[in-house]
Formats: structure tokens, sequence, C-alpha cells
């Protein structure tokens, strides 16, 4: 495994020598995501496996060309979860690749987001060194917290080669409830909730109904569904649900409109831009499928403080990702400089000029 | 810990100068530069580091900030963030060439929205006044470091700081959406944003628990919580520090996650029940806390689980808080744990090391052996839940020869917690302190790139130098005096 590990800092080192493009690369299942891939495909699989698991540390480390749905069964096994639910889209999705894209799943307004949990990385920079930031401990601030800014960098400031996540043990009981009601109704319902000492591990709201999973003890599931009523449902139909709104699999994704992922205030009012939604996140992250015009929507997203990705669909040319300010973009220049001088690793991925 | 920053003397005309520019937009009262005034601010919480500095500004206004970094930026001049001063690894520590720049004027609570969940502050508004301005709402701010009646919001950004509850609620990191402040050259510049995340990198995250060293904050949204109707403490007595270890191993295996899990050895307990009467086991070995919340059903499962793993794993005696007056008094005597350490010792020494839970047996060990080894005492207090340990070496620093071996002392134990795999420091931060041991914990790549994200905010390296990151000279002078197992750390700096 350290030849894999070696022959990858290699390969970068090579291509930073030459000025190469590299395209690093797991299962690519998140490809359609971020600035279009470009560069010699570096693929990140054959250096897998988990390094280390012990349930009662809540830590787990593992390579990047792990598949995520292995990680996932191992930690099911001894009863704990990845809490962030990250989204494979795929069979073939990685542990690399999905803390490169740093996406979360519907657990992650009470959980907390996919940075949240990582611990630790092992990674080589664009100049093909094997550099290790943050440990496998719970509790660590030596030093600058590096291994959350390459969770979320999408490749472009290294090739994450191993990780270690923190875990927590799955919930004993979970349940479903199902209200009718309309948007901005439901985003004040979510909100309010969402400041009372509830089990409330989820939420989705579209088409006039709203869905809130509830995790936890089975005394505390029995109390809330009966505070906040609703048709309660529990079982496969249940996990039919979030499984679907986790992996984009729902009716509601599918189509030819481009969709877009808006990152809003969770409180904030509804839009009420054209199109289709889905509500995630106590209203903090909204599916949009519409034809608008990007600039109407991201004038919207950004005058409620929020920022708007195109997440899937074709025309791109109004830049992927919300622009940064100008502030904000020098210090992204910067720090890409500092891991990847020759610009190689996955350029354009995470705005036109990384 | 190693030598102080090296000392400089206050050059006097540098110091009319500095005031002269600062006093054209700041009062007398804001510019303080006799000695006896910027005497008050020669350390923080690590007292065994003081410093005068040249200049102490203390800005009201978020212009004010700008200027002055706008103006010291121009002269050259470092300057040196302060919070409440309540650090304990000296981070606030002042340089006598630099100016203090203390945000204790920035105590306004800009806004509270109930709805989102969410306050706006100004960096000097103490940690615990969030909780107590938004209880109204039944909310509360999470992180809550023992020094939190004290300690400001800015210096918990600054430093990362946990506390006791955040193995189940995170740490500060976990529960900040923004961060808005300034460069040292008075750029304007906002991490995050009140949606859950922002375009980009994660510079929020980068920039909590960077020591002062990237940016000044002027204004932090923190996230609020729910308060948990109920919380209940389990105290439980083991006659034996690894059976507790292993208990609270028991615990997380069990599928749960304590709002707290805290434990306390012997000569801890003793310290500080004199102090507080707190009601512990004085006869045990070990005391565990452990603290269940949320709705009272929830509660009275989750202790009930407790207490049954706690009883397999052979606790000798397991007491239940009765109500909420008996739960504070459980955790008045871990709360009060280092003040206790003042009474019964002219000085104390608290490390804070992280490591693998399951190697706290031999930590525990290696740290009675330095005991002997050094013949100093040193009780522990323990954030068992996620591996934080505090030992606390107790020294008379009147004695010169106290603070040397006390010294060693500190930097054999962050050896082993490395050597165990784990940390130098899990909240209190690296600041002037562990510096030296930043050397054996990060290889020289590693180090340099955290110079080049310093490079990358701050080109001229003014802002909050000397601190967290130690320079290329440093660590070759710290390696050619500590070789490890005969094995140098940086064989490939070169030595003199």
């Amino acid at each position: 495994m350290a030849e894999a590990a070696e022959a990858i800092a290699a390969r970068i080192r090579d291509a930073a020598r030459d000025r190469r493009p590299l395209r690093l690369r797991g299962g690519g299942t998140k490809d359609f995501y971020g600035g279009a891939p470009s560069g010699e495909i570096l693929d990140a699989r054959a250096y897998s496996g988990i390094v280390a698991y012990e349930p009662s540390e809540l830590v787990v480390t593992a390579r990047c060309g792990t598949p995520l749905a292995e990680l996932e069964s191992a930690l099911d096994a001894s009863g704990q979860m990845l809490a962030f639910e990250p989204p494979h889209f795929g069979p073939a999705a990685t542990l690399g690749g999905c803390i490169a894209a740093g996406l979360s799943g519907p657990r992650r307004a009470s959980a907390g987001a996919l940075r949240d949990f990582v611990l630790g990385v092992r990674v080589v920079d664009g100049r093909g060194q094997l550099l290790s930031f943050g440990g496998r401990v719970m509790k660590n601030v030596a030093g600058y917290d590096l291994s959350r800014l390459v969770a979320g960098s999408l490749g472009t400031l290294g090739m994450i080669v191993e990780a270690s996540l923190k875990v927590l043990p799955k919930p004993v009981a979970e349940c479903m409830l199902r209200l009718e009601m309309p948007e901005g109704r439901a985003i004040e319902a979510m909100n309010r909730w969402a400041g009372q000492p509830l089990p409330i591990s989820a939420t989705a709201w579209q088409g006039g109904v709203l869905a809130v999973r509830l995790s936890g003890a089975a005394s505390a599931l029995r109390e809330a569904a009966a505070r906040l009523g609703g048709e309660r449902s529990e079982g496969p139909s249940m996990q039919a649900l979030w499984q679907g709104i986790r992996e984009q699999t729902d009716p509601f994704f599918a189509g030819a409109d481009p969709l877009w992922r808006l990152s809003l205030p969770t409180a904030s009012a509804p839009l009420g831009l054209p199109g289709a939604q889905l509500i995630e996140w106590n209203g903090g992250l909204r599916w949009l499928k519409t034809s608008s015009p990007a600039q109407a929507v991201r004038d919207a997203a950004h005058g409620v403080g929020g920022h708007a990705t195109i997440f899937r669909g074709s025309d791109r040319s109004a830049g992927v990702f919300s622009p940064l300010s100008p502030a904000l973009a020098r210090l992204h220049r910067e720090l890409k400089a500092v891991f990847d001088p020759a610009g190689i690793l996955n350029p354009g991925r995470l705005d036109a000029k990384s | 810990m190693g030598e102080a920053l090296s000392v400089t003397q206050v050059n006097l005309d540098r110091q009319r100068a500095v005031v002269a520019v600062l006093r054209e937009f700041l009062s007398e009262e804001e510019v303080l530069w006799r000695e006896e005034e910027t005497r008050p601010y020669e350390c923080d919480g690590l007292t065994a580091y003081r410093h005068v500095p040249m200049v102490v500004a203390l800005p009201s206004t978020e212009q004010q900030v700008q200027r002055i970094l706008k103006t010291c930026h121009a002269m050259d001049v470092p300057v040196v963030p302060r919070g409440a001063g309540t650090g304990l690894s000296g981070g606030a520590l002042p340089l006598g060439d630099g100016v203090l720049l203390s945000m204790a004027k920035f105590m306004r609570v800009v806004r509270i929205d109930p709805a989102a969940r969410i306050a706006v502050v100004q960096p000097g508004v103490r940690n615990a006044a969030i909780s107590d301005v938004v209880a109204p709402f039944g909310l509360y701010y999470a992180p809550d470091p023992s020094s939190q009646i004290a300690c400001s919001i800015g210096g918990n950004v600054a430093e990362n700081s946990g506390g006791v509850h955040c193995l189940k609620y995170g740490l500060t990191v976990h529960n900040v959406l923004r961060v808005r402040g300034y460069t040292i050259d008075g750029e304007p510049i906002e991490f995050g944003s009140e949606a859950l995340d922002a375009p980009g990198y994660d510079l929020l995250a980068l920039v909590i628990g960077s020591e002062g060293l990237l940016a000044v904050t002027t204004e932090i949204t923190v996230k609020l919580l729910p308060r948990p109707q109920q919380a209940k403490v389990i105290m439980a007595s083991f006659d034996d520090v690894e059976r507790a270890g292993n208990a609270v191993a028991a615990i997380i295996a069990a599928g749960i996650v304590p709002a707290g899990l805290e434990m306390m050895d012997k000569p801890a307990t003793r310290a500080v029940e004199e102090f507080v009467h707190a009601g512990y086991d004085l006869e045990a070995a070990a005391i565990l806390l452990c603290e269940s919340d949320g709705s009272p059903e929830e509660v009275e499962d989750e202790i009930a689980r407790m207490t049954q793993v706690l009883e397999a794993s052979g606790a000798t005696r397991i007491s239940v808080s009765r109500n909420e007056t008996e739960r504070l008094r459980f955790w008045s005597g871990r709360k009060a744990a280092f003040g206790a350490m003042g009474r019964i010792s002219p000085d104390y020494y608290c490390m804070d090391g992280t490591i693998p839970r399951k190697r706290l047996g031999e930590v525990l060990n290696f740290i009675a052996q330095m005991e002997s080894k050094y013949g100093l005492r040193c009780p522990n207090v323990f954030h068992a839940g996620d591996g934080n340990l505090h030992p606390l070496i107790l020294f008379d620093a009147n004695d010169p020869a106290q603070l040397a071996r006390t010294e060693q002392f500190a930097a054999e134990v962050l050896g082993k917690c490395i050597e165990v795999g784990g940390t130098i420091t899990g909240e209190h931060g690296v600041g002037v302190e562990k510096i030296d041991q930043m050397c054996v914990q990060f290889g020289s790549a590693e180090l340099e790139v955290f110079r080049a994200v310093k490079r990358a905010f701050d080109p001229k390296g003014l802002l909050n130098p000397g601190k967290a990151v130690p320079t290329l000279s440093r660590c070759a002078e710290f390696g050619r005096m500590h070789v490890r197992a005969g094995k140098l750390p940086h064989p490939e700096l070169p030595r003199f």
C-alpha cells in the first residue's frame, strides 16, 4: 500500500515538473459537480482500505480509494455511522472523493457538516509532498486546521490520501412524520422546532408536504410525535424517502431542468423564484429546478445572505459557484499557490481561476 | 515551554512615534504607554510569561481597529490581539516593540435572531453572557470552557475553545457560522456566512483556532441550540484509574454519547473537595462525572443505561444527581479544579494534551513516574469523553529550579502524548508555551506549509508573531537540545 501512495506522489511530482494538469478522481460519481474536470486522470482507487477503526474511540481512519459503501457498512456492523450522511451518487463513490466534494446529507442541520467530522488528513500537495494535518483524536488545536480546509476543496489543494473521521452511534430508533403545509409555513415551523429540544434529525419539504425525521430514544420519539402531529411512519418507506433525497434518486430530481443548490440562512422567507423546490436543513438548503436566468437566481440568494451553486445542468457560463469577494478571492489564490504552485491539481474545478 | 520571546527593551523614540500617530484618531484613554498603565497587560492566563507591551490600544469601533492595523502595517509595528486575557498558552503575550490590541471594549450583542437561532456578537462579549442573554428564548451557546464567566467569544474563536460538553456539542469551530474582521493590512474580510456553508475554501475553519495570527475578529455570528429540558449527572467512583478509563470506553461502545464525561483522580478530588465541598468520594482512585441531557424520558433511559455500564465496569459507588442544585454541586468541583490547585500550591502548570482514550492507563502511569522523577505533584483532571488531559503540575515559581523542572516535566508528558498518537494541545492552543513541541509534533514540510499559510494572510509577519508556529531556526535549536531516542526530528536542517 505504501507503494501506491508513493506512486501517487511520484505522479504529482512529475506532473508538477512538466506543468501537466492532473484530474484527481476516485469513482467518478461526482464528476458532474463543480467546474468541468480536465487533465490526465490520477485514479485514487488503488490506495484503498480501512487503516484503523476502533468503535470505542469513535474514530475511523481509511485510505482515499476506500469505497464509501464499504466504509459505511464497516461502521454499521458496529452500530455506528457517518453522521453527516454524505451522498454517494453511485456505488463507485470513494472516501477521498466524498471529502474532496465536501457534501453533506439530510442529517447535516442537526448533526453537523462533513467538515465538522474531519479530524485529520494525509494529503499529497501539488509538489508531491506527503503532508499530515490534524490527527486521530477528538480535540486538536495544534497548528492551523488545514484538514478542514482541504475538505470541500474539490482536489484543488492536494490529493487526500487518508482521512480520520469522527463517527457516531446510530440512533436507537427513528420514525417519520408527514404534515401538509405550504412552503412559508413549513419554513417557519422547521425553524421554530429547531429552537426547541426535539429529536429532529432531518427535514424535507416538497409539493406541500413537510417530512420530519425523528431519531433518538424510543421515549423521546413518542413524545415528539405526539407533540408535532402528522402522519407517522417508519421502516422501509421512511428509509426510501430519505435515501432518495440523500442520493437524489427521488422523483423530484428527475428531468432536464438545471438543478440549483441554494444555501441560505435557514429562516429566509420563500424566495418566490419560478420552478420546483425541495427544501432541506430547516430551510438552509433549497434545491431549485428552474429555467430562470442564473443572475436572477444568484441575486435572490445573495439578497438574503446566501449563495447559489449550479449543481446539475449544462449551462455553466455564469460560473458554477457564487463569486467570492475580492479579498476572499485573493486569499484563495494565495492558498492555492501554497499547496499547488504549478497550478496542476484539478484546474478550474472550484472556480474558473483555480 | 522553552524560554519566553526574547525581551525587547521599549524603544522610546519608536514608542513616541507610534503613540503620536495613534493619538490622531484615538483618545488619551484609548492609547496607553506609561509603564504603570501597560503593566497590567504584561501577561494573559499563562502568568509564567510576562512582557510589558510598547503600547496598548483600546479601540471601540471597527473603523478604529482598521486604522490601528493600517498604521501598524505601514510602520512595521507588530500587533498582538487580546480578548479577556484568560488564555492558558500565552497567545496574548505582548511584545516590547509591539502594539497590544485589546478588544475588551467590543462588548455589544449586535443582534439576536431567535427564529434563525443565531446571535451576532462583538468579540469582547463574554462566553457565558451569550447564553444569559438568549436564555429567555430557551436557547444557549454550547461551548463552555471552564473560564466561561470571564473569557470572551473573540478569544474562543482565536483558540477554538472547547469545554466539558464538547463530545456531544462540539468545539467553537462547530458552533460559529461567520466571523468578520480585518487582515493585518486593514482590509475588511468575512469568513463563512449566516447560511450553513459558504462558497470556496472553508476559510472559517482555518481562521478559527488560528490564535490571532491570520486576522483580527470584530464580529461573530454564533449558532444557538435549544436548551435541553433536563440534565442529570452520575458520579461514579472507581478504585483504579485504568478501570475508570475502561468504563469510559464501555459507555461509548454501548452507543451512548453523554453530554459530559469527565474524570478526576484522587489528588484532584481531594484538592477540590476541601475548597468547594462537592461531595466527592475521597477514597476513590478516580471519579467519573457522566452527564445526560434531553427530555425527562430520554434522560431516565440514558442514566439507567449508563448506570448499568458503570456497574458492569466495576464502579464502587454510584450517585445520580436528584435535582439541579445537586447536579451543579457535582460539577462545581470539576469547574473549580484549577482554582483549587491555586490554594494547595503557590503555582500550577496546566497541560492540555489529547490522547486516544485507550492509551489513558499508560499515559497516567507515565505521569506518575514523572512525578517521582521530578519530585513534583501532578493531580489529573481529564475530559475523558474526548481524551483531553489536563494534568496540573504543582510548583513554586519563586524557586527557579522548580520552574525548570516543571518545564521539563511538561515537555516529557507532551512528548508522550505525541508518541501515543495524540496531540500537544486539545483546546488551550500552542501560543508561546508549546511552540517548541510543535517541532516534535509536525515535520518540517507541514511547518513550512503553516508558515506559507501565514504569509498568505500576513506577508510581513506582523500579526501576533512568534506564536503558534515555530520558525525553522527555532526548531533547529530545539532539535539540537532535545534529541529524541537518538533520532533528530528534522535531520535535513543545518545544526549550529
